[in-house]
Formats: C-alpha cells, sequence, structure tokens
C-alpha cells in the first residue's frame, strides 16, 4: 500500500496556511474524552485542539463562567407522522453511545444539559418528508443535546436550522441502525453575535449510510467538531462541509473520521469562501484507519478560497493509517485567492464586476451544493452565497 | 469601418515608491481590417501600450486620448471597453479557480454579445472552434487556465478571439514560449479572424518569427515608451538582420 498522497496546501498573500502538522490524531487532543467536565483543565489556548480558537470570545463556555439561562433557545421540532419526539432525562440509554466529549465545551455541554431531545424514525420506516428542528436563539445562554435515531433500514432527513443570538454549547448524537439512511443538513444561519460551540457524533451501522451537510454562514464564533465511527461492517459516511467567513468571524470545523471497522467509507469534502478583515476559517481534518480496519476506502478535501485581503484560512488534513490492507486513502487540502488580477482577466472579456465575483464564488460551491440533494435547501444556500456576496459589493 | 485611434498616449506606473512614465506620446491609428504589428526590445513598453488600453489598474494615463469609433476609451472601465469591442489577448493569462471554461466563456459572450447565445447553436460554435484550434474538448471543464501549459493557455487566448469577435484585437506576445508547431496553430485563428476583414490587429511582438505567419501591413518599432520608426512588412526584415541596437540607444537619448 502507497502512502496516501499529501498535496501541500497552496498559499496566499492574503494570510497563512498551516501545512499538516506531524501530530497524530491519537495526540491531537490534550486530555482523554469524557462525560465530566471536571476531567479537562480550562483551555489557555496553546493546547492542539485549541490553538485557533479565539477562546476570549467563547462567553465562558470554556472556562465555566457561563451559566445557562432561562431564555437560552427556543427548539421546534416539526416530524412527519411515525416519528418519535421527545424529552429524555440523563438516565436514558441512548445518550453518549455515538461518542463522548472530547473536549471541555463539549463536556461542558453535557455536564449542564437539562433534558436531552431525542427524534426517532422506528425501524424500516422510510420518511418521504425531512424532519425539520428549528434552534433558535433568544439571546442567552444553552447546553443542548439531541439525539436522532433510526432503527434499522429507516430513511430520513433532518435539518437542524440556527438562527438567531445564542451562547450555545450542544452535542448532537446521531444513531443509525442495520442499513439505516441518515441526511442530515446543519445550517448554521446565526445572527452577528451568536457563539456557537457542538460536537456530532455518528455512529453508523452496518451497511448504513450517513450523509452530514453542514453549511455556515453566520455566528462570531462557530467551532463544530462532526465525528463519525463505525458500529459495523459496510458502513458509509459522506461528510460535506460549506462555509462563508465573513470579516470578524471565525468559523472552524475539525472532522474526525474514525475507521474503527473493516470495510467502511468515507468521503469528505469542506469549501469555504472567505472575505473582509479578520475573517477566519479553520478546517482540520483527521482521518484514523485503525489495525483492523482493513478495506477502507477514504478521501478527504478542503478547498478555501480567499476573496478579499486580510482573511484568513488554517487547513491542516491529517491522515493517519496503522494498516496497509486498504482500498484506499487520500486528502488534499487548497487556497486560493480571488485577486485583482482575475477580476482584471475576466473584466477585460465584458464580464461586469459583481458578475465576475459572482461567478467565481458560484462555481466554486456549485458541485458542492449539488450533492445536497434537497431542492429547497439548494435554492436556499445559492440565495444566502448571493446575500453574502453582495454585502460585500455594496 | 471601426478606428481606433491613439494620440500623443503618455502612461506612468508606480514602481519602487516612484512614478515612472512608461509610455512618452505614443501615435497609432489602426482600422478595421488592418493588421499592425509593434515590435521592440524588452522594457520599451509594448506590454504598457497593450495593457493600458485594456485599461488595467496598475497603469495610469497622464495625457492622451484613445478613441474607438470616436468614444472616449480611458473614460470607460475594463469591461465597458471589452463590450465596445476592444480585446487584449494576454501574454499571462490567469487562472480563475472554480470557473469552468465553458461556463467563463459563455458568459463572456453574454457579456459581449448583449445577450445569452442560444444554447445550441453555441455548443456548436464553441466544439468548433475548439476544434480548429486542436483542443480536446475535455479542455471546456476545466477551471479557466488552471494547470494550462503555455500553448494551451495561448489557445484558449485565441478561442476567445474567434469567439468574442472584437473590432480591434490586441495580441499581446501571443507567440511567445510556443514551439512551431503551437504557434502556427494560434496563427491560423488568428489569420481566420484576421480575414473577415472586420476586426483591426495589434499584434505586440518582440520576435519576427511571428510574421512568418500573420503578415502585417505596418510594422512599428516601439522604443523608449513610443513609436520610433513605421514601415512596411520590410521594415521587419530589417529587425531581423539588424535588431534593436539602434533604437535602444536612440530610445535611451531622447
Amino acid at each position: 500500500m502507497a502512502e496516501a498522497p499529501n498535496y501541500p496546501v497552496g498559499s496566499t498573500t492574503a494570510g497563512s496556511i498551516a501545512v499538516a502538522a506531524e501530530s497524530t490524531v491519537a495526540t491531537r487532543m490534550s486530555a482523554p474524552p469524557s462525560f465530566d467536565v471536571a476531567d479537562f483543565p480550562v483551555p489557555h489556548g496553546r493546547e492542539e485542539e485549541w490553538r485557533f480558537t479565539p477562546l476570549e470570545r467563547l462567553r465562558g463556555l470554556h472556562d465555566g463562567t457561563a451559566v445557562a439561562t432561562g431564555t437560552g433557545v427556543k427548539v421546534d421540532v416539526q416530524a412527519p407522522e411515525g416519528v418519535t419526539v421527545e424529552a429524555v432525562g440523563r438516565d436514558d440509554a441512548r445518550l453518549g453511545r455515538a461518542g463522548t466529549p472530547v473536549d471541555r465545551v463539549a463536556a461542558q455541554a453535557y455536564s449542564a444539559f437539562e433534558q436531552a431531545g431525542v427524534v426517532s424514525v422506528p425501524k424500516e420506516t422510510v420518511l418521504t418528508e425531512p424532519i425539520r428542528i428549528a434552534v433558535h436563539g433568544e439571546g442567552g445562554v444553552a447546553f443542548g443535546h439531541q439525539i436522532i435515531e433510526l432503527g434499522a433500514f429507516a430513511e430520513a432527513v433532518v435539518v437542524i436550522d440556527h438562527t438567531g443570538d445564542a451562547v450555545l454549547a450542544a452535542n448532537v448524537d446521531y444513531l443509525l441502525g442495520d442499513g439505516a439512511k441518515l441526511t442530515v443538513v446543519s445550517v448554521q444561519d446565526w445572527d452577528d453575535k451568536a457563539v456557537h460551540v457542538a460536537q456530532h457524533n455518528a455512529l453508523v451501522g452496518r451497511d448504513a449510510s450517513f450523509k452530514s451537510v453542514v453549511v455556515t454562514f453566520g455566528g462570531d464564533v462557530v467551532r463544530l467538531h462532526p465525528r463519525v465511527s463505525y458500529a459495523g461492517t459496510g458502513g458509509e459516511a459522506e461528510l460535506f462541509g460549506l462555509y462563508f467567513t465573513d470579516a470578524g468571524q471565525h468559523q472552524e470545523h475539525r472532522l474526525l473520521v474514525d475507521h474503527n471497522t473493516p470495510h467502511c467509507k468515507s468521503n469528505v469534502v469542506y469549501k469555504g469562501a472567505l472575505q473582509g478583515d479578520e475573517a477566519h476559517a479553520v478546517w482540520i481534518g483527521d482521518v484514523l484507519i485503525e489495525a483492523k480496519a482493513e478495506g477502507t476506502d477514504t478521501y478527504e478535501m478542503n478547498r478555501n478560497l480567499v476573496l478579499t485581503d486580510g482573511a484568513r484560512v488554517d487547513s491542516v488534513p491529517n491522515l493517519e493509517i496503522e494498516t496497509g490492507e486498504i482500498v484506499g486513502a487520500g486528502h488534499a487540502s487548497a487556497t486560493g485567492r480571488f485577486d485583482d488580477e482575475q477580476l482584471f482577466y475576466l473584466m477585460a472579456r465584458g464580464i461586469p464586476e459583481y458578475e465576475a465575483r459572482r461567478l467565481v464564488v458560484r462555481g466554486f460551491f456549485a458541485e458542492l451544493v449539488q450533492q445536497i440533494g434537497i431542492e429547497d435547501i439548494e435554492e436556499r444556500l445559492i440565495a444566502r452565497i448571493e446575500e453574502e456576496l453582495e454585502a460585500s459589493v455594496a | 469601418m471601426a478606428t481606433l485611434e491613439i494620440r500623443d498616449l503618455h502612461v506612468t506606473v508606480e514602481a519602487d515608491n516612484a512614478t515612472k512614465e512608461i509610455l512618452k506620446g505614443v501615435d497609432l491609428t489602426v482600422k478595421q481590417g488592418e493588421t499592425h504589428a509593434i515590435m521592440g526590445p524588452n522594457g520599451s513598453g509594448k506590454s504598457t501600450l497593450a495593457y493600458s488600453l485594456a485599461g488595467h489598474p496598475k497603469y495610469t494615463i497622464t495625457s492622451g486620448t484613445v478613441l474607438l469609433d470616436g468614444e472616449d476609451v480611458l473614460e470607460m472601465s475594463v469591461d465597458e471597453r471589452a463590450r465596445a469591442g476592444l480585446f487584449l489577448a494576454m501574454q499571462y493569462p490567469v487562472e480563475v479557480p472554480g470557473v469552468s471554461v465553458s461556463n467563463f466563456l459563455r458568459t463572456s459572450a453574454t457579456a459581449i454579445r448583449g445577450e445569452a447565445p442560444k444554447l445550441r447553436t453555441w455548443v456548436k460554435e464553441v466544439k468548433e472552434a475548439m476544434q480548429r484550434l486542436n483542443m480536446d474538448p475535455a479542455f471546456a471543464e476545466r477551471n479557466v487556465n488552471e494547470g494550462f501549459s503555455g500553448g494551451e493557455k495561448k489557445r484558449h487566448e485565441i478561442l476567445q478571439l474567434e469567439l468574442l469577435r472584437p473590432k480591434v484585437a490586441i495580441l499581446d506576445e501571443t507567440d511567445s514560449g510556443l514551439d512551431v508547431d503551437a504557434l502556427r496553430v494560434v496563427s491560423e485563428g488568428v489569420n481566420r479572424v484576421r480575414e473577415t476583414g472586420e476586426v483591426g490587429t495589434l499584434l505586440i511582438t518582440h520576435y519576427t518569427r511571428i510574421l512568418r505567419y500573420i503578415k502585417p501591413d505596418q510594422v512599428h518599432v516601439f522604443a523608449g515608451g513610443r513609436i520610433a520608426e513605421s514601415g512596411g512588412p520590410e521594415l521587419a526584415d530589417k529587425l531581423e538582420n539588424e535588431g534593436y541596437e539602434a533604437y535602444v540607444k536612440g530610445g535611451a537619448s531622447a
């Protein structure tokens, strides 16, 4: 088995780009996973998992000073018939099954939530309409836990929509039974001041398919930690992400695919556009192929498009392979810059400036948007991207 | 008949915190159907002339006029100049990530023609133009200039020239970096456009080699930021034999 190709990231005059570090997935975290916030020291910012994050803007989620307020977020679940929606206490057996908090904020969320929301799709139930979960920030602090559970051979699409203003730390668990198919679209369309830190844990059953689409537009700080592991052979995970980072925003996506089971697949594609001063996007893509995970097929890619000066991207793909008996493994990361020369070139062909920018950004995202496969979400994303662009031209 | 009139054009550029005058009074008239070769040593200002006409923001026009059919080109933005009928085939075409050649060509043709070309005829038009330039159809799905070889970039420029049908085409060192085969293919493309009689061509080159394929009506020697001498095709032969030495000296003392 040949070494996976590692395409070095491109350079840009707009900011700096970190090339894949030598650290490994196993050594990346400064403390072992735990459900108890007390097991994690308060981060000081130099730890590997916190070094890109502006701790001072987390509004106390990381050091215990953030306390839940009555009016944190309002959660509204709309589910088609046949779906069970409930609120459960800490004794529910499904809690924590998909994964354990890996950093202090996730553990804080786990230690502080009062009731967990559970949405279950019974086995062999195939939904034709999406389940919609609206999480609306009411200006307060909240800690949440949400479980989405699909029985064997169930199929569902879930759209989780985050809007409004809040300081939110949460864990979201996806439990996929054997042969189940789940598509989750998580849209972070927060107001400017919101802070959102969340860990997503997917446990993919035997022959099950998990598709995650993470879309981040809003917020002051958004730091998401989508993680996947497999409960049986034949599982597939597709993790797509799209972000549009504006002036002053910090948007961080840290992924881990843990190939802990033989003959599973994963495909990760995250794309982001950045514009404006102090726009900061961070992408960490960790893939671990454990010694027992023979027959693994994995690929991960991150692409960034820097539209203006003053934006910064840190992109760190990291692939750790403990067995050579695999089908394929690779990763790629590249950051390109839309600059005055590109603008001149397009305009010299008669294309007006606004149209030129739109052309580049739409082209950049188009392929990814088409992968989502949910029409109203696709249209909304395109519209939202255009809005972001108009704001930049104005 | 379309005419590009350049009168007493002076252009400066900012470099190393100083303002440097590159063009020092260029006079030139290019009419539809004519081909003018502009030849000159490196650093004489040939490319500055090309980019100034297209409106590159790096260059500042300090005096002079440029009229296209009587319209003031210098008042127009870059895209307006292109829509008015100016085309610059660039020496170093720029990579545009995320934009496919096919999407780019169609967007550009829509802007230049004022309406979106009908899809069916457009696809055929592009396909045939690409075939004539010996371009692989898969080329259309690649991102603009991304990973293109030098020859591919130049073919792509000439493809645009053929599709956009400008009134005045400025070809900035289109021959540089091409092997003989590619030079021939690219020259044939330029000649197809010239043969329509609808384009005035400003062929900027350092070498006489391309003039074996593209026959100019007039040859101008560019030196010291202005046209030092003009003549017929025979002037190119003189340059071939004697080089630019005489002009470089003259330019320096001017």
